[in-house]
């Protein structure tokens, strides 16, 4: 299948010499969900702008849904529908008035908006604050009619620049629910910038680690986390078996790690899990509890970067 | 591309309509203005020259010209709003010409210019004025408002799209302000004995403006006074046009 997106040595330098986005190329296929994660000031939004043709890169090419986002502006705008990060919207109308604005600036005939518009309020889940002015909205409602402003035209691929940031949890999950739905359903193209690792994880189909303007991993969750590291196995000792016991057995199949409820080691590659219970067993061990961890997001991140993204995971205080 | 417009004029006034102190404000400020300045200055009737039996008379074309201020630093002020929340990136996705916002904006300013100016005007004939130029000039005293108000509405919008900030459009009002009170607005401007003001008042636009409108209801059909007016005003409107669809290319440099 062609590519919805198609990124080739993308730059943006701003005044200055900033360089916010580097020389990134990137390939969605269409129908996935690109998780781009990055911490902040990493280059998401800038490289989204790019892409959505809102800013003109400075350096490098990119199609959008077959289109060239210097050359084909408007077809791409056509193609596309994106939430951006302000989730800007007009304190002073209604979420039914931004939809109409939404509808009528695309074209959509007088007669065809207002059965468009109840069904997008349907499908996001504010009918019953359809009428009220956006100025009481919180969060989570600004959000999901942000999201259905950006669907307004049954566009192919969608643009969603930290969705989540400042939701809470059920508004953050609601959220992850829609996209995975247009995903399936419909067959969208998603590409979502997060913070969030677990966001990226849950979601995406492929994931893009951005930092300083750079890609620095990029591949499904599983085999980035596979290609960094390897999982951790922790075991608590049971009846008659000392800790000292265990990591005697442990240490043999890598690095034993802290562990505040037991002894863990990061299998270095002697064995798996089944190995681990074999030597256990053979040892003649008790074992109250066994745990095998896989290797997260942040520690490809960790790997990567030399830093933590963790920081950043606690989702920040909701919007008012 | 008139839909666009059309759709984006309508919003504009709507949230001016939502802001009670928006549209309150030009209906009874420049009245209120009218009613002291009335009372205080009445006895000028009196001045050997002075064009107007009526002190009120005389002062009517002023809330015009002060009206067409408010709606345009309100609609201003609106504007450079939606660039700092990014709303123009919203419209920046759409299909809609670049070209839509700027004129859809001064659509929304001169809608509520010419609101603004019929109340003006129908306030004037409750109390009294009778307008010399008759039902015609009254016509002619709506499209001059409005040109007037397209006038200062570009560079309201030209404020607004350079700076991109509320805060700059604000710090129109005071520049305006001084534009509007060192003009002829209080007193013809032969009658005006301070040496400075006049050629001040003489080198300001605004002037003219007051005086066009001012010359169809205190003496009838001008040709000087009204060429002045409308060629200034237009000349206006164009240059503050002009600049601002330029800023507007540089703001929305989407591709
Ligand atoms: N208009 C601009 N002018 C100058 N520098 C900018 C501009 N926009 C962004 N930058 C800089 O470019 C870098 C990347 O910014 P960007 O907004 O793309 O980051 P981000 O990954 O979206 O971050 P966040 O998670 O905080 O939204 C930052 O250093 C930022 O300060
Ligand atoms: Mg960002």
């Amino acid at each position: 299948m062609k590519g919805a997106i198609e990124v080739r040595g993308l730059v943006r330098e701003f005044k200055g010499g900033i360089k916010a986005v580097s020389g990134i190329d990137l390939d969605v296929p269409a129908g996935q969900i690109y998780g781009f994660l990055g911490p902040n000031g990493a280059g998401k939004s800038t490289t989204v702008h790019m892409l959505t043709t809102l800013l003109p890169p400075t350096a490098g090419s990119a199609r959008v849904g077959g289109f060239d986002i210097v050359k084909e502006g408007p077809a791409v705008r056509r193609t596309i529908g994106a939430a951006l990060q302000e989730a800007a919207l007009d304190p002073l109308l209604t979420g039914r008035e931004h939809l109409k604005l939404q509808l009528a600036l695309h074209g959509v005939r007088r007669t065809e908006r207002g059965g468009r518009t109840d069904e997008l309020l349907e499908r996001v889940g504010l009918r019953l604050a359809a009428d009220r002015k956006i100025g009481g909205y919180s969060g989570g409602m600004k959000r999901r009619l942000d999201l259905a402003l950006a669907l307004a035209h049954r566009p192919r691929i969608l643009f969603l620049d930290e969705p989540t940031t400042g939701l809470d949890p059920q508004s953050r999950s609601a959220l992850w629910d829609e996209v995975v739905r247009l995903k399936r359903d419909e067959g969208v193209t998603v590409f979502l910038t997060t913070q969030y690792l677990e966001e990226a994880d849950v979601l995406a189909d492929r994931v893009g680690i951005i930092d300083h303007g750079r890609i620095v991993a990029e591949g499904t969750p599983a085999s980035l986390k596979a290609e960094i590291g390897r999982p951790t196995v922790e075991a608590m000792p049971g009846e008659g078996t000392t800790q000292r016991e265990l990591e005697g057995i442990l240490a043999r199949f890598g690095e034993l790690q802290p562990s505040t409820s037991g002894i863990a080691v990061r299998l270095d590659g002697q064995g798996g899990l089944t190995e681990v219970v074999r030597a256990l067993d053979a040892a003649q061990a008790n074992v109250a509890a066994l745990h095998l961890h896989s290797p997260t997001l942040d520690d490809v991140f960790l790997a990567k970067t030399g830093r933590s993204l963790e920081g950043s995971e606690e989702p920040a205080e909701p919007e008012a | 591309m008139t839909a666009q417009i059309l759709h984006l004029a309508r919003r504009s006034v709507i949230r001016t309509l939502r802001q009670p102190a928006n549209w309150i404000t030009p209906l009874v400020f420049p009245l209120a203005l009218m009613a002291v300045n009335t009372g205080g200055l009445d006895a000028a009737t009196n001045l050997p020259g002075f064009p107007s039996d009526s002190y009120l008379a005389f002062f009517l074309a002023f809330p015009f010209v002060q009206g067409a201020l408010f709606a345009t630093v309100n609609a201003g002020v609106d504007l450079a709003r939606d660039i700092q929340t990014g709303f123009i990136n919203r419209l920046a996705l759409t299909p809609m010409q670049s070209g839509a916002l700027l004129v859809g904006h001064l659509g929304g300013v001169i809608a509520m210019g010419f609101l603004q100016a019929v109340w003006y005007l129908a306030v004037g004939l409750a109390i009294g004025v009778r307008l010399e130029s008759g039902i015609l000039g009254g016509v002619v005293i709506f499209v001059l408002a409005v040109l007037i108000v397209l006038a200062f509405g570009t560079f309201g919008a030209l404020a607004a799209l350079r700076s991109g900030s509320t805060e700059a459009v604000h710090s129109l009002f005071p520049v305006f302000f001084v534009f509007l009170f060192i003009s002829s607005m209080n007193l013809p401007r032969n009658l005006i004995e301070t040496e400075w003001f006049r050629v001040a008042a003489s080198l300001n636009p605004v002037s003219y403006l007051i005086e066009a409108i001012r010359s169809l209801v205190i003496e009838g059909w001008n040709a000087q006074a009204l060429a002045l007016g409308f060629g200034i005003s237009l000349a206006l409107a164009v240059v503050g046009l002009t600049l601002s669809a330029l800023s507007l290319r540089s703001r929305m440099a989407r591709t």
